[in-house]
């Protein structure tokens, strides 16, 4: 693995490698001193063309447990305006020595582009590209599932996941559907057709208009945060009409299998897709989701970095 | 000065001597009959056509002249093998009145390298709402017959009614970018199971099709003239076929990279490939091939659009949308339709000068290739293979789409009005 761009920069066995390293990070979380000199004097920069506080703030918290010099980035830039111009910055973080860049980016393909050009050398990893991907969250994602689910296995095989929402603007979907059926998950996406992509038919999963249908033989649920800016164009009537058909309350909830899993990449917006009382219930795993979210980016910053020591 | 070209094979046919004096064609006679000229050049197993004309071309003066002058897109049409191109009005100040469209016809008349005709606004200043002057631009030295808001379409259904309908008076014609905004809302690339993988906002091919499908009707109602540019998918040409049935009087354009590429050339959001119309799906190239063998299409329009390397060298949605055309053109249509399909080089001239220069309504282009005919001509080399270098170029910018692609056929001289305005290997 040179970059981690996409989901598909991943064989199955680099990321049951990258999971299982993420255990043993885990444990550095766990101690008094959450500390590793694995990448001491190696500077990771955060690029953020988009803001993201928890993004970033995992990230931050990732590389330095270990040890490495963390410079973080905020471009201004927006599809409305170019602003800051991603070969320029792209060749000052060259300058300064970044050995590798977390990239956040409004536009879909940015990370893929940075990776691919000549304009830096720095390890490319992909926080988040437009509507295309968002590659450690699905890992986070799978890490969590395996953790709760599967602890005795290395993949996901025999569990059945449902993904519910924006399916056509997520970059969590996109990176999670291709994670899971590496990891020989079966995968489900739930959503009114008019949040799910066109040629959905022909994606390596099953799909659905119809949440309810689903739910006794799911293992676990991601609820997906529907955007404010979709709210008013019509890709549904109403917020409460989406709510009413897929929205996860606790009825909802009480038809899954006792042990299923409740998911949530955040932020959330409570009382739409979810409640209150499902996200802070016992099958909610929301909050492990954040503590392993550092874990598994801490071990993508070391698959990319360590290989090659300075 | 006279100047002979020797054994050439007119259309592709039979090998002829051919003599070119005043700007004419004086003389046609059996190889090794004429003897005496000031010049001669040894034609054999080349291939004359007349000189190329494209109605599709943005040449960016005034306005970009960082991206390419008139005479920078003069230089890059004689490679081509063009004696003519249409300029577009969509530069800065719009080509949307007499005074605009006279300063960019002198501009190329000034280059002495091919006749430049600009394309007159359909609308002021491209928005839509007010028909530009459309007469006065028909009655000025530029004598435009071409109208077109290309970058952006003539949404306004009355708008487009009465442009069809008021340039009916000089036999003008409205070029339609047809692409309905609503449904092409910050579009990156066709809408496809690829654009959904690749996450960019698709623009699909009914965006285009309702447009022309509205269009066609309108022409009909009006009984005017109607020009599609940019013709890219399967359902435009089911439309098309249907209204020539009819007897509509629509015409269409494909641009080379419609006829060459498909969307796969997406993947890896390299932004030369970002171009309006998006490339389409394999089943629409194959489509638009067809339609210009069979004549639903009409002809082949590049849509030369240079940008820039800044506002290529940069994230895929940031990117300007449009590539390079006219040095490559011929080389594509060569490639694709003489070599890969059953298309003649008599069809070459049809759809690349003839039909081109009719709809243009401009007659000192696109002539039969006989006496007395202008000497507008383009030289072409059928069997030689090549690779696309894009840094040879003499356009301003680079956002070349065919860099290290491999071509059969390409041009190897341009004569103008009786003179050499291209020779490969010449200067
Ligand atoms: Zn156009």
């Amino acid at each position: 693995m040179k970059h981690l761009y996409s989901i598909n920069n991943l064989s199955k066995s680099e990321a049951i490698s990258i999971l299982d390293t993420a255990k043993s990070m885990a444990e550095v979380g766990g101690k008094a001193v959450k500390k590793l000199p694995t990448l001491l004097g190696r500077t990771v920069v955060n690029l953020f063309f988009e803001d993201s506080t928890r993004t970033r703030i995992s990230f931050e918290a990732a590389a330095k447990r270990l040890s490495a010099d963390v410079i973080t980035f905020s471009a201004k830039g927006s599809s409305v305006s170019k602003g800051e111009n991603l070969k320029d910055t792209a060749q000052t973080l060259e300058a300064i020595g970044a050995d590798a860049v977390v990239i956040r980016h409004w536009a879909s393909g940015a990370a893929e582009t940075l990776a691919q050009s000549n304009w830096i050398n720095a390890k490319v990893i992909n926080a988040g590209d437009g509507t295309h991907e968002h590659p450690t969250q699905a890992l986070l994602d799978a890490f969590t599932l395996r953790e709760s689910l599967a602890p005795n296995q290395k993949d996901l095989s025999g569990l059945k996941i449902g993904i519910v929402g924006d399916i056509l603007h997520s970059r969590v979907a996109r990176s999670n559907v291709l994670l899971l059926n590496l990891l020989n998950a079966q995968c489900v996406l739930i959503a009114p057709p008019t949040l799910l992509p066109i040629g959905i038919e022909n994606w390596n999963c099953q799909y659905s208009y119809d949440l309810d249908s689903q739910l006794a033989e799911l293992d676990a649920v991601m609820m997906l945060r529907v955007q404010q800016e979709r709210m008013n164009a019509a890709f549904f009537p109403s917020t409460r009409e989406y709510s009413r058909d897929f929205g996860l309350n606790s009825t909802r909830l009480s038809q899954m299998k006792p042990q299923s899993l409740v998911l949530h990449p955040g932020p959330m917006n409570r009382g739409m897709e979810i409640t209150a009382e499902v996200a802070d219930s016992n099958q909610s795993v929301i909050r492990s989701q954040v503590t392993n979210g550092v874990s598994v980016r801490m071990s993508v910053l070391y698959h990319l970095l360590s290989g090659d020591a300075a | 000065m006279s100047l002979l070209l020797s054994k050439v094979n007119v259309y592709g046919e039979a090998a002829k001597d051919i003599l070119v004096n005043g700007g004419e064609i004086v003389e046609i006679k059996s190889p090794g009959a004429i003897s005496k000229a000031d010049k001669v050049l040894d034609c054999t197993n080349k291939v004359l056509l007349p000189g190329l004309v494209d109605l599709h071309t943005h040449l960016r003066q005034p306005g970009r002249e960082d991206a390419e002058t008139i005479l920078s897109g003069a230089r890059a049409a004689t490679r081509g093998g063009y004696t003519a191109v249409h300029a577009m009005a969509n530069t800065d100040p719009v080509a949307d009145s007499a005074g605009v469209v006279e300063q960019v016809f002198g501009l190329g008349e000034d280059t002495q390298l091919v006749s430049v005709y600009p394309v007159g606004a359909v609308t002021v200043e491209l928005a839509g709402k007010q028909l530009a002057e459309l007469k006065a631009m028909a009655d000025s030295k530029a004598q435009v017959r071409i109208f077109s808001d290309d970058g952006k379409c003539v949404e306004d259904s009355v708008i487009m009614r009465r442009a069809l309908e008021y340039v009916k008076a000089f036999d003008g014609v409205i070029a339609q970018h047809a692409q309905e905004g609503r449904l092409t809302l910050n579009a990156q690339m066709n809408e496809s199971a690829l654009s959904s993988t690749l996450g960019l906002t698709g623009w699909p091919n009914v965006a285009e099709e309702a447009i022309v499908a509205r269009d066609i009707l309108l022409c009909e109602l009006v009984n005017s003239r109607l020009h599609i540019c940019h013709a890219s998918t399967r359902g435009t040409v089911e439309l098309l076929k249907r209204a020539k049935e009819k007897k509509i009087n629509v015409t269409a354009e494909v641009t080379p990279h419609h006829l060459l590429l498909d969307e796969e050339y997406v993947k890896g959001y390299d932004p030369v490939f970002k171009v309006n119309p998006p490339l389409r799906h394999l089943d629409d190239v194959i489509s638009l091939r067809n339609a210009l063998a069979e004549g639903i299409i009409d002809v082949v329009a590049t849509d030369h659009a240079p940008h820039p390397k800044e506002d290529k060298e940069t994230e895929w949605a940031a990117a300007a949308f449009g590539m390079l055309g006219l040095e490559n053109a011929l080389s594509v249509v060569s490639t694709v339709m003489v070599h890969g399909q059953n298309f003649s080089w008599r069809d070459v001239a049809r759809v690349m000068s003839e039909k081109p220069a009719e709809i243009g309504r401009k007659p000192e282009h696109g002539q039969k290739i006989s006496e007395g005919a202008r000497a507008n001509l383009c030289l072409v080399d059928p069997e030689v293979e090549f690779i696309v270098n894009a840094g040879t170029s003499v356009s301003l910018s680079r956002n070349n789409p065919y860099q290290g692609m491999k071509f059969k056929g390409k041009p190897v001289a341009t004569i103008f009005k009786g003179n050499l305005t291209y020779q490969e290997g010449g200067n």
